[in-house]
């Protein structure tokens, strides 16, 4: 199935909580999803026979500086197709609902785009920094970020 | 492990006890901690802790431009600098739409297979390391050392090579470097049979592999497993296959995938035996692709300020680990807005947990071994 | 204690070049001898740890497509001094939570432990520094010693690692000694002698109705039961001194360094040469025991029954002994009895006797080392439940029925 028939099957089955189709000049389509409804769309790409997304690729967080976005890669391994859903969430209080309980794989992306990004996945099994320490301030991935002037001593000059 | 069934309570005072393997350990490839609740000699749980080697390349890449990004994914995965160079040019490429000459292609193809092949050597040594056996390291060290000579001749580099660049790749091949591949194919031809005889059919080796470490195919897809960790588990995908890039469609070549033939499939010997397999199918490639290559240019020209249009694109490339691939977002500046580096280790390195449940401490060290990871690439 | 070739010298070869030696209280003159064959076989084992460091790394060098080291001094040869001087060296750290007085004590006694079956382990019939009649058990017994020392090394530092360590070599080496024992038990049964030179005469009998049987009187051609006994004391004898693949007390991609990660310096050298000595034990008992000793393949001269050195030293020395005045002239005749014994004929004969003697021993003994080397650097290592299987459930039932066979061969066919 080619990215737009599965939007096509999405829309039909969620309705609103799709967004509209855009076909990109360049690069990859994608299929944007309320943060609400984002754990049923993927509970149903995941189990729909003629879907089967079995094979999550990556999760990643993105700033927009005025939104973030979290980004989930599928892939159907039986299938063969592909498809890129993307959650808008707020940047004061950006929640959305964890994956790891469909992937596992899940797990430690949204570890690490909580850690860089700020990005809370509520339900996550243990959502703690992956890549930083533990005690590390901030989301260095956030554009507004400002790296400290020291770590435990050790000079950022 | 009906051998080794605890004390009685009443009678002997027992503890378990944490352990740090790592981050400087001898068999953790590198920095991995792993933190290890052991009971005697049993590991009842292993947690993986990462990012020792964490080197915010995310962050630099939103501040370089396109073609300064390409070193710096060379040195994510160091054992396979080639095919990670490869991803992002693919990805860069596809997005700006950039046309890469045939002869280019083809001379990427070739090197990211003998980058397979070296990456697979090193594999085969450090898990025969693992596993005590010192000498199959300096074996496969011996043909090795032929891939990094032919890779200094068209690189200059041994390690980090900057080969595949946007647009096409740095240095052409001569025809005597092609006759030291031919001659090395020969070579590694010639070596095969004796690693098999050296470790593959040794009944230790057996012994300490087969039935340990089982991942079954669909905890394998479930956990993101990709590379010869997936196809050890008897799934046959390669992205190579499924989704060609690079011209790799015209390439004919096997799949190998784990079939239990010493134990379950899915086992250490089962990944250890499909990456074996795999150096020969590379072999054949290579040999197609030097019998095939085209003349012509090697580079189109791009801009060294390259502007991509506003877009994103992700572009999966089979490495010798499994998929590696670069998620990259522009807004139509010189630099990209935001990259992320899906590495294979990474994945492959957070099936750790499950797997590593009620083993010996030997067999923690045979499965991560098994798993192959590169840190470099895990923490970025 | 085997005194008279000890008497011999002490009375009758020093007495007649120095008469006050007769008059000598007798613990004196043993006290010397003893310092001087202690500090022969310290000699010894410094040199076969420093000479097999340096053969075993040029072997593994040619296993492994390598050159191996080849930089100090011609061929490399002086790279275990360059190596035993940087140990000496080297700084000495010792872990701040250890328990000083162990973590002390351990190598020294891993080493003495090493050093004791010297003590009973001949070089031929007549170079042994004390041929008690109970030799095997003496062996068998003081090679046991080093699992303590090895124990009180896993403890002592205070590290997860060490621990680890000590606790396999136990359960390791304690229970391989129970096979390794039983199979010496076969010897036993076989020829009827603990006594280590009675049994390498044993071999050196009629077998095979041959009055001189060659290589054929060893006990591994004489019984089955003795073949498989020493292929499994010889891969005991692995375990035993934890070579690969029985290397996990100290297996580096598991335990770091097993119970010696935490020293350094000399105090590793010590295990480091304890090691290399339990091996020269093994690889020499296997030898004794089941390969004919210093018996063939080499063939020796026969010599009469009485024929003795130091009965034709003291001849000598009682020819020479009237010559020398003063304390240059006692020495002198000293010298001339020593050079007047090596050129005698009956003396020399038996000096050849003694020498091919010893080339036979350690002939066999390198061979055996040799292959310790080839299976180190081919194979992996095994799992602990490996090991354990490996001794519990096909050693110790295939020893018993060695045993067993062993006894019906002597009963039933005498």
């Amino acid at each position: 199935m080619t990215p737009q028939e599965i939007h096509a099957r999405l829309t039909e089955r969620f309705g609103d909580a799709i967004g509209p189709w855009t076909e990109p000049e360049r690069g990859d389509p994608h299929i944007a999803v309320a943060p609400g409804s984002l754990h049923a769309v993927c509970a149903f790409l995941r189990d729909d026979p003629e879907l089967k997304f079995d094979y999550l690729q990556l999760i990643s967080g993105v700033d927009w500086t005025d939104r973030l976005s979290s980004v989930y890669h599928l892939m159907s391994l039986s299938h063969g197709h592909g498809v890129v859903l993307r959650v808008d969430l707020e940047r004061g209080n950006p929640r959305v609902a964890s994956v790891a309980d469909l992937w596992p794989t899940a797990d430690w992306h949204e570890r690490e785009a909580w850690d860089l990004l700020g990005i809370v996945y509520e339900g996550h099994p243990g959502l703690r920094r992956i890549l930083l320490p533990e005690d590390w301030e901030g989301h260095p991935l956030r554009k507004d970020y400002a790296a400290p002037a020291a770590y435990h001593g050790v000079t950022n000059a | 492990m009906t051998l080794l069934t605890a004390p009685r309570p009443d009678t002997l005072r027992t503890e378990e006890l944490l352990v740090n393997m790592g981050p400087q350990h001898p068999s953790t490839h590198g920095v991995l901690r792993l933190v290890v609740r052991t009971d005697g000699e049993i590991v009842r749980e292993a947690w993986p802790q990462i990012g020792f080697l964490h080197r915010c390349f995310e962050k630099v890449a939103e501040s370089v431009t396109y073609a300064q990004v390409t070193p710096y994914c060379d040195r994510m995965d160091y054992l396979a600098s080639m095919n990670n160079g490869l991803a992002w040019c693919l990805a860069v490429e596809r997005l700006g739409g950039i046309e890469v000459p045939e002869r280019a292609a083809y001379l990427r193809v070739m090197m990211a297979e003998l980058n397979r092949i070296a990456s697979h050597l090193l594999a085969f040594g450090t898990y025969a390391l693992d596993l005590g056996a010192f000498t199959p390291f300096l074996y496969g060290f011996r043909e090795r050392e032929l891939i990094l000579s032919i890779f200094e001749k068209i690189s200059g580099g041994r390690l980090l090579y900057h080969y595949p660049r946007l647009g096409g790749v740095a240095r052409d091949l001569t025809p005597e470097l092609a006759g030291e591949i031919r001659a090395f194919i020969a070579q590694m031809r010639r070596a095969w049979p004796e690693y098999n005889e050296l470790l593959s059919e040794n009944q230790i080796f057996i012994k300490r592999t087969a039935n340990v470490g089982v991942i079954p195919a669909a905890m394998a897809v479930a956990y993101g497993l990709t590379g010869p960790c997936l196809r050890g588990s008897g799934v046959k995908f390669d992205l190579r296959r499924a989704k060609p890039y690079s011209l790799y469609e015209r390439f004919d070549f096997d799949i190998p995938v784990g079939e239990g033939i010493k134990g379950e499939v899915g086992d250490c010997w089962d990944r250890y035996w499909v990456r074996m397999r795999e150096i020969i199918e590379s072999l054949r490639i290579i040999e197609q692709a030097l019998d095939g290559l085209p003349e012509g240019e090697i580079q189109t020209k791009v801009s060294r300020t390259l502007k991509l249009p506003a877009g994103e694109v992700y572009v999966p490339c089979e490495n010798p680990r499994g998929e590696s691939g670069y998620y990259l977002i522009s807004d139509g500046k010189t630099s990209p807005l935001r990259v992320k580096a899906r590495g294979p280790s990474f994945n492959n390195l957070s099936i750790t947990h499950a797997l590593v449940r009620d083993v010996l401490i030997a067999d923690v060290v045979a499965i991560v071994g098994s798993i192959d990871i590169v840190l470099g690439e895990v923490d970025r | 204690m085997e005194s008279t070739a000890a008497d011999i010298f002490l009375q009758r070869v020093l007495g007649a070049i120095w008469p006050g030696a007769q008059t000598m209280p007798a613990w004196l003159g043993y006290s010397v001898l003893l310092l001087l064959g202690a500090a022969l076989i310290i000699g010894w084992m410094s040199l076969l740890a420093l000479a097999w460091t340096y053969g075993e790394r040029r072997i593994a060098g040619l296993i492994q497509v390598r050159l191996g080291p080849n930089r100090v001094g011609p061929q490399g040869i002086l790279q275990p001094l360059a190596d035993g001087i940087k140990l000496l060296v080297k700084e000495d750290v010792v872990p701040a939570v250890a328990y000083r007085f162990i973590y002390t004590l351990a190598p020294l006694i891993v080493f003495v432990g090493a050093l004791l079956p010297f003590i009973v382990l001949p070089f031929s019939e007549r170079l042994v520094i004390s041929n008690i009649e109970l030799g095997l058990y003496f062996v068998l017994a003081f090679e046991a010693i080093e699992v303590i020392g090895v124990l009180m090394a896993g403890w002592a530092p205070g590290s997860k690692w060490s621990l680890y360590g000590g606790m396999r070599l136990a359960a390791q080496m304690l229970s391989y000694e129970i096979p390794m024992g039983l199979c010496a038990l076969v010897i036993i049964i076989l020829t009827g002698s603990v006594n280590l030179g009675e049994i390498v005469a044993w071999q050196s009998r009629d077998a095979w109705f041959m009055e001189h049987p060659w290589i054929f009187g060893w006990a591994i051609f004489r019984s089955p039961a003795a073949l498989l006994a020493f292929v499994m004391f010889y891969v005991g004898g692995l375990a035993a001194t934890k070579r690969a693949p029985f290397d996990l007390p100290e297996a580096e991609s598991e335990l770091v360094a097993g119970y010696h990660t935490e020293y350094s310096g000399m105090r590793f050298a010590f295990f480091f040469m304890a090691e290399y000595a339990s091996m020269y034990v093994i690889c020499a008992l296997a030898t004794i025991l089941f390969l004919g000793g210093w018996h063939a393949p080499i063939p020796r001269p026969e010599l009469a029954a009485d024929a003795s050195l130091m009965e034709i030293w003291s001849r000598l020395a009682a020819a020479h002994g009237a010559a020398g005045t003063g304390v240059a002239g006692k020495f002198g005749a000293f010298g001339g009895s020593l050079i007047a014994l090596l050129t005698d004929p009956g003396a020399l004969k038996i000096l050849l006797h003694q020498t091919f003697g010893v080339v036979n021993l350690l002939l066999k003994t390198f061979l055996l080392y040799f292959v310790m080397i080839w299976v180190r650097w081919t194979l992996p290592r095994l799992r602990i439940d490996q090991v354990m299987y490996l001794c519990l459930k096909v050693f110790l039932p295939f020893s018993v029925a060695c045993v067993v066979w062993a006894l019906i061969q002597v009963v039933m066919l005498g």
